[in-house]
């Protein structure tokens, strides 16, 4: 049965699925219960399952990570909010040193089973500290799992399949993406084989060029190839959702199939996703390429406020096709 | 002149569980009788103590021999904290100790071999070779490892109690870091968090009054460590880190509370590193005479003297003793240099879990 819903609507509805189907399963985070959630994704959850299970914390980002480590290592299943990807900077320590490394340190003797969730990404004129799109540091880490859902399939299956997971794994939500809507079906095989957070997926097959998207740029490339295709490029949208491991096998197909690449990544391109990215298929597939990769991405300042400096900053679906249509000359 | 910081007295306690108990020392004294089950238990206590001794000392020779590598932390001096503590906990109970945790590994029960073949880097140590002196770790004891990020393992703490508490199981978390790590964020967060969840966390402060070479009075606005914690609406205990039947008192209550669903404590244990920081460390901040006075105290000494002083140890208990640990570290020793060494092919393994399809080699 098809249902018309958010992207904020089908997170927590994974979400609600989650802490009915397990016991061990619980939300902890500053403002997920009485305020609803900061982004409203968890508003009603804690009526329905109450305030041990839908945990108000303190401004403590250090300590209620490390708390969702050890709880994790303990017999239990928390998913841990931090409200944007700026935030989590003052728990980078518990997510690197502790959840990514005591596995690796005790020799397999520790596992930790844990879900990060956070909010990433610009576009609503918050200014640099509120902006910034630092998930390509986590893809960085060996030990995590990085996921970026972009549609309302991935928002709704992914938890469970993150929560599966015997691994650290932290979800990027991007803030643009809450208030997508559109229908989505539950039931059927297309939305639960979004529960697969290994692979990348085809938005679009398209012969001329490949635009590599994640999260809240998919919106923007495939806007970009329904522009490229009225001047009769045809562009094939390949969405990354797994930004770690990245699935290497994905990257060389598409390349196989259209011999151009562009590579959009709201994070900076120094030293940044899309750096990785382009490497990977210069060395997976250099051959196939008939022209040099190219790469969309945030220009190399800290996010501005104004509303004008803001979308100058960021990747635009302008900005796309432009760097597409390069690569066909 | 200038007014003094320090707080005069005690602060009143919070939720009917805040207070500082300096008086433990002589309770503890007093509890417990020279003759019969005590003075077994007494003897054993020496046992741990002088394993804890001599394991570091063979690890100073093997490391000046080169046989063992990277940072190497000592806790000789302290061991009457990591002693008197484990007795304290059961097996359900947990613990989470710092980058200084031989002490605390075999205090625990794990095996000097597995202990020994870690610092070896073999494939039959505690962490297989991944961790080193620092990150000693022992699942199957509850033993969370060595965490070497100083206040790095107090949130880690502070979630294993939540767990605990979450599913209604009566076992306490126990947390050991130094006095430096009452300067880091970590541990005001989790000292926060565990006392306004109510978390059945033991927090035990290793003061050896100092952290590398900054002296606490040089590092802390107030040095009265339980006095702080007791801000947090905790309750919060010092007691002499030298004296390892003050110290298991002072755990031993600690411990009872916490399992009572008194929340968490916090156990402030006045004790001196007699070595330097770590093996790289020329030991120029503290003088010869400071040193040598608290070596008046060295827990070993103290317990030993009691012990002869009620005719529980004789100098040829005291031989036999020496004997046993002996034998136990020589064939430690012994086998971790027999030990196969990781194999070198196994370098990407244990970054995520097996067939998890995460780890490099699946990401191409
Ligand atoms: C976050 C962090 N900062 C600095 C260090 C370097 N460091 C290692 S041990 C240490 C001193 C800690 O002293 P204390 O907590 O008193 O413990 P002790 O070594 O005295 O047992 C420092 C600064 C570290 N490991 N982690």
């Amino acid at each position: 049965m098809t249902v018309e819903c958010t992207y904020r609507e089908a997170m927590r509805e994974a979400m609600r699925e989650a802490l009915r189907a397990d016991e061990r399963v619980f939300l902890m985070g500053e403002d997920v219960g009485r305020y609803g959630g900061c982004f409203g994704v968890s508003l009603g959850l804690l009526e329905e399952f109450g305030p041990e299970r839908i945990r108000d914390t303190p401004l403590s980002e250090s300590a209620f990570v490390g708390a969702g480590i050890g709880a994790a290592i303990n017999g239990l299943r928390p998913i841990v909010e931090i409200m944007t990807v700026n935030f989590s900077l003052l728990a980078l320590d518990q997510i690197l040193n502790n959840a990514a490394t005591l596995q690796h340190m005790s020799g397999g003797q520790i596992q930790v089973p844990l879900v990060i969730r956070m909010t990433t990404g610009a576009g609503r004129q918050l200014a640099a500290q509120h902006s910034h799109s630092l998930e390509g540091w986590y893809a960085h880490i060996p030990g995590l799992r990085v996921l970026a859902p972009a549609t309302l399939p991935d928002a709704r299956h992914m938890l469970a399949a993150a929560l599966a997971d015997p691994d650290p794994v932290i979800v990027f939500e991007h803030g643009s993406l809450y208030n997508t809507a559109g229908a989505l079906d539950p039931g059927s095989p297309a939305d639960s084989a979004a529960a697969d957070i290994t692979h990348a997926a085809v938005r679009r097959p398209g012969t001329d060029v490949s635009l590599v998207a994640y999260g809240g740029s998919l919106p923007k490339a495939l806007e970009a190839a329904e522009r490229l295709a009225a001047d009769g490029i045809s562009a094939e949208v390949l969405d990354l959702r797994t930004l770690r491991p990245l699935d290497q096998p994905a990257l060389t197909a598409t390349v196989g199939r259209t011999h151009r690449v562009v590579v959009v990544d709201e994070g900076w391109r120094s030293v940044g996703l899309s750096a990785e990215v382009a490497a990977r298929i210069a060395e997976s597939a250099f051959y196939e390429l008939d022209a040099p990769i190219e790469r969309v991405c945030t220009a190399e300042v800290p996010i501005p406020y104004a509303r004008g400096l803001e979308e100058a900053a960021l990747p635009q679906a302008a900005d796309i096709v432009a760097a597409a249509r390069r690569t066909v000359g | 002149m200038t007014p003094t910081r320090k707080s005069a007295g005690s602060p009143p306690p919070r939720k009917g569980r805040g207070r500082t108990d300096q008086s433990h020392e002589a309770k503890a004294s007093a509890a417990q009788p020279g003759g019969g089950e005590a003075g077994k238990h007494r003897m054993l206590l020496l046992h741990e103590m002088l394993r804890i001794r001599r394991f570091e000392e063979r690890c100073v020779e093997l490391y000046s021999a080169a046989e063992i590598r990277g940072f190497v932390h000592l806790c000789i001096g302290e061991e009457a904290v990591a002693v008197g503590v484990a007795q304290a906990l059961t097996e359900d109970d947990a613990i989470v100790s710092t980058y200084r945790d031989h002490g605390h590994a075999l205090a625990r029960g794990t095996p000097a071999e597995s202990v020994m073949a870690e610092m070896y880097g073999r494939a039959t140590g505690c962490s297989r070779g991944r961790g080193g002196s620092m990150h000693l770790f022992d699942t199957s004891r509850r033993f969370y490892g060595g965490n070497a990020i100083v206040g790095g393992g107090l949130p880690l703490a502070a979630g294993l109690a939540l767990a605990d508490r979450m599913t209604g199981r009566p076992r306490v978390t126990c947390c050991f870091f130094g006095d430096g790590a009452v300067a880091e964020g970590e541990f005001h967060e989790t000292a926060n968090l565990a006392a306004l969840w109510e978390l059945p966390l033991l927090l035990v402060c290793e003061n050896n009054l100092y952290a590398m070479g900054t002296a606490l009075d040089r590092a802390q606005a107030e040095t009265d460590l339980a006095l702080r914690a007791s801000g947090y609406g905790m309750a919060a205990w010092s007691a002499d880190g030298m004296d390892v039947l003050a110290v298991e008192h002072a755990a031993r209550m600690a411990a009872e509370s916490i399992r009572a669903g008194s929340g968490p404590h916090f156990l402030e244990l006045r004790t001196y590193r007699f070595r330097a920081h770590s093996m790289y460390d020329p030991d120029r901040y503290r003088s010869k005479e400071e040193i040598a006075r608290w070596k008046e105290r060295d827990p070993i000494d103290l317990l030993a003297g009691r012990l002869r002083a009620d005719g529980r140890l004789t100098d040829e208990g005291w031989t036999d003793l020496e004997r046993a640990v002996a034998a136990e570290l020589d064939a430690a020793v012994a086998a971790a240099r027999e030990a196969p060494a990781e194999p070198v092919g196994d370098l990407l393994r244990f970054v995520t879990t097996p067939s998890n399809g995460a780890g490099e080699g699946a990401s191409g």
